[in-house]
């Protein structure tokens, strides 16, 4: 036998056809958790294995695969699932939006507006957004078919008794298509957003929970929220240090060893491509913002 | 149309039985209770009490029998009929459920005013002002400071505890209250409190209580009629003093009888 030859993209076929099974379901009930048989993927839980399954059963070999973790495409993270499949799949590999048709991502949705060609993968480490309201399984499904979704305020309720407004800022609880109450992932409430009348097909993959859930495209995404505390999304207010944005989503980094920080945008191809660097799109050796501020 | 209303009953037990597997929970159970009334169900541990509140709350399946209820538009369904959505409506509007165990019917690491507010978020109320508003009237009402609005349960006394789940259950106003021994485990001058609120509120929102217990002088205090249950079947049921002045089952007298004189 000679070295391991794998499958293209590493999962056999009929792993794929089971995930796209649930895939088509979830596009099909928006919102709704999809249970799959999850696969041990070379890699720990907790480092995107939902996300990787997904993004294994959707790409082609005409694919550009963009990956992102906390918006940025240099993170350990990032860099080893571009390279998984650039090794398994042999598809090409990018850091920016626009030429990526499958982008998987940890925490953030990009700056840069997606279109209709694009797939955004999320990983997911916890699916169910009743998780921590109510710790029954078999209570929580009963609850989404009931759309018995009272509780979900108590929590909003509890934030803005303590702290005066909603302070809840990442994995902030959303309602799709008006009927399956959903966790975003852990993305800021900055994105949320977004999320609603997309025009990319949004997929999210919990390898541990074994569930896939979609967001069909264009379809509303709502924020719960009470009438007198509106959602509202939440930005560092001020602009990133090197392109000058004030919209984007900012990071806080520090600099030296005497309390100096910078904010600089967390989404690192928005920030490079307004600065006018020449794109380089297929190396993962390029030095993007962060190395650039070192 | 009132008037009419109130002549109609709330909620009809038809020969309700359960047995688990060869052995007796509650044997053939029929009443009726009318809006406002409160029936009190004693008799000692294991005589079926609870079975039969449980029963009658749509959280056991009879083996025989039904229970029929008659709901605020006027129609009176057989609750085993009732879909899951209707049943878990009808809990949190139209119903309370008092547990003797205040960690059972509250979310123990919420504050007072969400546990009050839950209800009201679940039927739709979407005004955080309105409802911490309202939240704070309730917790008045039952005697709770104002001040302690933004704490936990877990922070309150038992008693506190029970009287915060109290006005959980009835900021929706419903018309039938299910308690399962209200005041057990509290000391004797808290009792005397808490049922004194209770009474005080029965009366004013007219509520129709089933309140399980084995305390006499709950049974006496708050309840209209009493129910006597001993080993699965009712032995007696009529008026609250004359159940208790006027015991007619050998039972029953010695029930009243072995209430220690104050």
């Amino acid at each position: 036998m000679s070295a391991p030859v794998y499958n293209f993209a590493y999962l056999d076929e009929q792993t794929k056809r089971m995930i796209r099974r649930a895939i088509l379901k979830a596009i099909a009930i928006p919102g709704y958790q999809v249970p799959f048989a999850s696969r041990e993927m070379p890699m720990p839980y907790g480092w995107g294995t939902g996300g990787v399954q997904v993004t294994a059963a959707i790409i082609g070999p005409d694919d550009v695969l963009k990956v992102i973790d906390q918006g940025s495409d240099d993170t350990t993270n990032a860099v080893s699932i571009r390279k998984f499949f650039a090794k398994t799949a042999g598809v090409r590999t990018t850091t920016r939006t626009d030429e990526a048709t499958v982008i998987q991502t940890r925490h953030r949705i990009p700056e840069t507006p997606l279109n209709e060609r694009q797939v955004l993968v999320y990983q997911v480490p916890i699916p169910e957004p009743l998780r921590f309201l109510e710790p029954r399984e078999t209570e929580t499904r009963v609850m989404h078919a009931l759309a018995d979704y009272g509780v979900m305020h108590v929590k909003l309720y509890e934030d803005i008794a303590r702290h005066g407004h909603i302070a809840t800022t990442y994995a902030y609880p959303v309602k799709v298509d008006g009927r399956y109450v959903m966790d975003p992932s852990p993305t800021p409430k900055f994105d949320n957003p977004k999320m609603s009348k997309c025009a990319a097909l949004q997929l999210f993959g919990a390898g541990r929970e074994k569930r896939i859930y979609a967001i069909p495209p264009y379809t509303e995404v709502v924020s719960l929220d009470f009438e007198d505390h509106p959602f509202e999304r939440y930005r560092y207010d001020g602009i990133c240090a090197l392109c000058g944005s004030n919209e984007s989503f900012l990071d806080e980094v520090v600099v030296d060893d005497h309390g100096g920080r910078m904010f600089v945008c967390s989404d690192t191809d928005y920030c490079e491509h307004r600065r006018g660097s020449p794109a380089n799109p297929r190396s993962d050796n390029t030095p993007h913002c962060r190395s650039a501020i070192r | 149309m009132m008037q009419q209303d109130a002549d109609r009953p709330l909620l009809v037990a038809e020969g309700l039985s359960k047995w688990y597997g060869g052995r007796l929970g509650c044997r053939d159970v029929s009443f009726a209770i009318y809006p406002g009334e409160v029936m009190a169900v004693v008799g000692e541990s294991g005589s079926g009490k609870s079975t039969l509140l449980q029963m009658l709350s749509c959280q056991l399946d009879p083996s025989n029998g039904r229970v029929l209820y008659r709901t605020r538009d006027g129609a009176t369904r057989d609750l085993a009929t009732l879909g899951e959505a209707e049943r878990r409506f009808l809990f949190r509007t139209d119903w309370g459920y008092v547990h003797q165990d205040p960690a059972a019917g509250l979310r123990m690491t919420v504050s007072a005013g969400a546990n009050v507010g839950e209800r009201l978020m679940a039927v739709g109320w979407r005004h955080y002002g309105h409802i911490r508003r309202t939240a704070g009237d309730w917790l008045g009402r039952v005697e709770i400071d104002d001040s302690r609005i933004d704490e936990a349960p877990a922070s309150y006394s038992g008693g506190m505890r029970q009287r915060l789940q109290i006005a959980r259950n009835l900021v929706t106003r419903p018309r039938l209250v299910f308690m399962d021994e209200p005041t057990g485990g509290l000391d004797v001058s808290v009792q005397a409190r808490l049922l004194d609120l209770l009474r005080g509120l029965v009366a004013e929102l007219s509520l129709a209580a089933i309140i399980v217990t084995h305390d006499l002088a709950v049974a006496r205090l708050l309840s209209h009629r009493t129910m006597v249950m001993k080993g699965g079947d009712v032995i007696e049921i009529g008026l609250t003093d004359q159940v208790l002045e006027d015991p007619r089952e050998a039972y029953t007298q010695l029930l009243v009888s072995s209430i220690l004189p104050p």
